[in-house]
Order: structure tokens, then sequence, then C-alpha cells
């Protein structure tokens, strides 16, 4: 078996007033594009900066391509860094940007330009080296910025949302250009975001990191089908929150009643006792609307509800209901085939769901903030 | 009969012409028209009493006669000196400020650059006279410890007259400094480090670049008030300070002699000019870029 090409151990990092990095452990393998999500303050990016060398941890180790990093500086780590606003050189050129970490190395100049210019060739910016930086488009910057640290051979490239800078369009078109580069230059990729999005579509495996530890390692199906906690259910996807108070359980799915006198089923993760207090997550594509309560599967549960307001946007359509018992807003997702495309604001409706395809967890104080 | 849009810009200019009208009259009253006056009186000499006729003379003096050649030339190098002494200075104050010191220490910091300037320049000149002079602090300080056997005469040296232009001149370097390293983006530190460049690459490569308007801006400011400085030089170098604005002021004032005087002050403005040319030559910049960027 190879050695992973990140092993932390233990790591931990303290401010003056909570612990920004707690006691985490994980390995990142060779060639892998590995994410860290969460919510900003989660701790991602001290963590990131760990590794990157700009911050000391306070104990636990690093270990990169097996060596401990411990008392390595920055420039001497096998690491490189793709910095949130790319910080790419505004006084130097495209190819001297790319060749400054060569030329630090003490590559000769002729040799640099060669290597430069052929992995400006890679990132599809054959004959840029001559531009100043601020003559590129946002996505070629965002390449340069890649290229300027792969030139490099760096074992792991680390990157500190780099899209975040980016309109939504470019982002979109960013997020498949990154996962088809990491694909062909097979660098391990650590990439950190607040947005669940681009880890869900980047990542070979997710960790969902939330104050300071990881809920949940897994790969981004793992994280969304099968949320281990209530946090990364309710942050990872669109998803109902709904709590309440376990009234009964009959084999692994627990009938939930809310404050206000809901009923919905859903399957459990652990033990949940009756009269214990749970979160029940139904996710919005899961539920099924019909005009008539007839025409709903049988064997689900059945509720009603007003259209609250309909939330147009092609292919993730959705429609905000006020459940009729108890006024709780709940979000369906809107068949693709436009079938409900002409339903109107008030109207009643009836929906369900399968009990098994959504899953509740014991309230814990850790709720998503 | 003016349309409306020719009346707008119309008045637009008469509003833009009014609110500039105070500084233009300023530089007409104060600095175009003395100057008008001094060259015609540095190109003329005087035949008979209240007879003058156009003359090089003065001008024939000043590069016949040594002295003033020599006092030219040593008050263009040491001002050259001070200006690069006090950019080494406040590089690494500037520095701290900007990068180091957070919040109110660094706003601390820069009201401790700023308080010797509450004080005028004679009375901060006195302060460096009473710590120099034989029976001063310093001296004694030296025979206490040991250092020297008797007091010895710290003031009138050139390192003196230096010392004392570069306290003088120091924040007018630090601000212009501290304003160019503000908009220094700290990514770019961290990211020439990341890519493996230790200090010395990132203050040449990343730092330098970037702050070079900033450098070149304080250097013209720093490198004028030096040349044109009378007083620190005066007090501080006594007979020895051999300044070249002191021999304007003798010619001036001494010798009456308001023709060699005037020719020597436009001799200082061509040497002033003709050096912040050199500097932004060498630096390769432009002056306009330098003002406005800094």
């Amino acid at each position: 078996m190879t050695t992973p090409d990140l092993e932390v151990d233990c790591l931990v990092k303290r401010f003056a007033d909570h612990s920004a990095v707690d006691d985490l452990s994980f390995t990142v393998e060779r060639g892998s594009f590995f994410s860290i999500l969460g919510p900003s303050g989660c701790g991602k990016t001290t963590l990131l900066r760990m590794i990157a060398g700009f911050i000391a941890p306070d104990s636990g180790d690093i270990r990169i391509g097996g060596r401990s990093m411990q008392a390595v500086a920055p420039n001497r780590r096998p690491v490189n860094m793709v910095f949130q606003q790319l910080a790419l050189f505004p006084m130097m050129s495209v190819g001297e940007n790319v060749a400054f970490g060569l030329a630090r190395r003490g590559m000769a100049k002729e040799e640099r330009g060669r290597r430069a210019a052929a992995m400006l060739e890679r990132v599809s910016l054959a004959g840029a080296a001559h531009k100043r930086v601020d003559e590129l488009s946002g996505g070629q910057r965002q390449r340069v910025a890649i290229a300027r640290s792969l030139v490099l051979e760096p074992t792991l490239l680390l990157l500190d949302e780099p899209l975040g800078a980016l309109d939504l369009k470019l982002r979109e078109h960013m997020k498949i250009e990154l996962k088809q580069l990491q694909a062909a230059f097979g660098t391990t990729f650590v990439y950190i975001t607040h947005d669940q999005s681009e880890a869900l579509v980047l990542s070979d495996h997710v960790a969902v990191m939330n104050r300071g530890r990881f809920e949940q390692r897994g790969t981004p199906q793992d994280l969304y089908y099968q949320p281990a906690t209530a946090f990364v259910a309710g942050f990872v996807g669109a998803n109902n929150r709904i709590a309440g108070r376990v009234v009964r359980s009959v084999g692994d799915v627990a009938e939930v009643a809310t404050a206000q006198g809901w009923h919905v089923h859903a399957r459990t993760s652990g033990a949940v006792a009756p009269g214990a207090a749970v979160e029940a997550f139904v996710r919005p594509e899961v539920a099924v609307l019909e005009r008539d309560a007839a025409l709903l599967p049988k064997e689900h549960p059945h509720h009603a509800g007003a259209v609250q307001s309909l939330l147009f946007d092609g292919a993730n359509s959705a429609v905000l209901l006020t459940e009729e018992l108890s006024r709780f807003e709940f979000r369906v997702a809107l068949p693709q085939t436009g079938r409900f495309a002409d339903l109107r604001v008030g109207e009643r409706i009836f929906f369900s769901f399968d009990p098994a395809r959504a899953i509740c967890f014991a309230a814990a104080a850790a709720a998503p903030h | 009969m003016a349309s409306a849009p020719a009346q707008r810009l119309w008045q637009r200019r008469l509003v833009l012409t009014l609110l500039l009208a105070p500084a233009l009259l300023w530089l007409f009253a104060l600095i175009v028209l003395p100057h008008i006056d001094l060259a015609l009186l540095s190109f003329r000499a005087r035949s008979a009493p209240r007879h003058y006729q156009p003359s090089l003379n003065q001008y024939a003096t000043f590069f016949a006669e040594p002295l003033y050649w020599h006092i030219f030339v040593r008050t263009a190098l040491l001002s050259a000196a001070a200006t690069a002494l006090t950019l080494v200075i406040a590089f690494p104050i500037a520095w701290v400020i900007t990068k180091v010191a957070q919040g109110r220490a660094s706003a601390l910091l820069f009201v401790v650059c700023l308080i010797p300037f509450w004080v005028s320049e004679t009375v901060r000149a006195l302060g460096w006279l009473i710590l120099l002079r034989e029976s001063g602090v310093l001296p004694a300080l030296l025979v206490r410890l040991g250092i020297t056997a008797v007091p010895v005469e710290l003031l009138y040296h050139d390192a003196t007259i230096l010392t004392g232009l570069v306290y003088t001149s120091l924040l007018f370097m630090v601000v212009p400094l501290v304003s160019s390293l503000e908009s220094l983006d700290n990514s770019l530190i961290e990211a020439a480090y990341d890519l493996g460049a230790n200090g010395l690459a990132i203050l040449r490569d990343i730092v330098i670049p970037h702050a070079a308007p900033g450098i070149t801006a304080g250097c013209i400011v720093v490198f004028m008030l030096t040349l044109g400085n009378y007083l620190t030089p005066n007090l501080l170098g006594g007979k020895n300070s051999q300044w070249f604005t002191e021999l304007i002021y003798t010619q001036f004032i001494v010798r009456f002699n308001w023709e060699q005087g005037a020719a020597f002050g436009f001799l200082l403005l061509a040497l002033s000019t003709s050096m912040v040319a050199l500097g932004l030559r060498l630096s390769g910049q432009r002056f306009v870029d330098v003002m406005r960027r800094s």
C-alpha cells in the first residue's frame, strides 16, 4: 500500500476563546480530490493554513508524503496553495508568475521559461506568457494561479475557496475545468469551500467540518444520501428540517410529532427512544405531489397543504407549501415534466414521501447555525 | 442662443476655474512671479550705480570659484546620502506600522513618528545641541561609561548634520511608504513564501516593486527638503556645514549681492530638478504616476 499524501494526526489549534481545530485526524490518498466543506468560522481555513505551514499547530502532527512537517517552513514544504484572491503577482508577467517558484529553486532562466510555457499550454493558456496579469479574464487568472503551483510538481495542492470571487456562470464553468485539471495532472488536491455544490461536484471524498471537527467523511453520495448527523443533513443539499418528538417507533421508522401537532414518519439514525426530541429531514425531491389524494402511493402517509409560493428555477424548480394542520413550511421539488407548471398560489394540494428516504436524528445541541 | 448642454458645460468650467483660482493665484504670486524676477536678477550685472546690463557674470563666477563648486557638490552628495539613510531607517518603521503592528498599536506608532513635528525645527535642532555639545548629555555619558577619557565634541561633524537631516526628514519618508505598503496584499507575500521564496527574495521581487512609487515619492520629497534645508545644517554643522543654502543666504543678506544669490538659487533649482529626473530615470518611473499612486 502506498503512503497517503497527507496524514493529519490529532491536530489541535486553539485561539483565545475557542478551538479552531479540535483533535482532528484524517488521511488523504494519493491522487484524490479531497474537499473540506463547512460554514465560515468552522476552522477549515485554519486547518488549510496549518497544512501550508502559515500557522503552527498547538499539538499533533502533519505528514506530507510520509514526512513530518514539524518545523518545516512554508517555503520548504512540498505543498503549494491557490489563494482565495489568487494572489498573482501584478508586478510580473504571466510567464514570470508561473516561473517564480522555479526561479526560487535556482533553475536557469531558459529552462524555467520553457517549463512555464509548457505548463501554460497544459492549462490552455499557450502564448499568454508575455501578457500582464490584469489583461487576463477571471477564469484565465484562475488557471495561471493553478499553473504557478503545479509547475513545482507539489505532492499536495491546497485550494482556499478559489472560486469564491467569480460570478456564478464562470464558477460553474471553472468547477468542470478544475475537475478536469485534477484528473489530467493526477496531483492530490485538498480543497476547502463553504459551497456544498462545489464540494459535491468536484470531490472524490468530502469531509463536512463544523466547530473544528469533522462531522462526517465520505463520498459525495454518502453525504447526500446517508448523512451521519443532523448538521450534515442540514448543510449538504436542500432539506426540510422538522423538529419534534418521537411518538412511537416501528422497526427503524419513527413517528415524529411537531409542537403544532403534525405527524411525519422518518427512518431513525441511531437509537431514538419514544418521547425524545428529534429532527427529521426530508429532501424536497423525495416528496411527491398530487392534486387528488387517491393518486398518491397507498403505502405512505399522506399530507395536505396550500401553495404558499412557487420557486421557479428551471430544472431546480420547487414549490413552498404550508402544511394544513401545523402551518409548517415544506418545500417540494416540482417534477421535470412540467406537470405542475399550472400550480397557483393558495391552491390545496396533497403530498407524501417514503419514510425510508427521510431521516431523523436525536436533537443535539449542535444545531446548524 | 447657446443650447442647454453647451451652457451646462460652460457653467461647469466656470465652477472649476473658481475652485482652482486660489491655488493658481498662490502658485503664480508666490512661485512663478518671484522666480521670473530672480531669473532677471541673475542674468544682469551692475555697470554703474542704478545701471544694469544683461550679463552671465554671476554664473561665470560660480564656475570659476572652486569653493562654490565644492560646496555645491558636497551639498548634493550629503543630501543624497541623507535620503538613502532616511529610506533605510524609514522602511522597517513603515513595515512594522503596516504589516506587524495591529490596530491601535499601529496607529500609536504612527503618532510616535509624528510627535517630533509638533515642535518647531529650531527647537528640535536645539535639542540635538543639548545632547551632542561637548558639555552635553551624550559626551558626559561616554565619559561615565569609560568609552572616552574626556568629553568629545560631537557637534560640527558631517555625521552630525546627516543625523539631524535624517531625523527631520523621517516622517516625510514614512508617510508615502506606509501608504504604499498598506496597499500591498498580504496574500502576495504568503504566496511568494509558499512558492519557495525566502525573505530576501520576497523583499526584492514583491515588496520593493510594489512599493516603488512610494519609495520614489518619499525620496523626492526628502531630497528636496534636505537640499533646501538651511536651519539644520547651519545649527548642527556650524561653520563646517558648508551647505549651499548658506551661500545663498550670505549673498542675499550679508553681501547684499542679490544678483549672485539669485544665480545660486537657480543653480540649486537646476540641481534638484536634474537629480530628481535622474532618480526617476534610474528607477524607471514617471513623475505623474509616482505623485498619483503615493
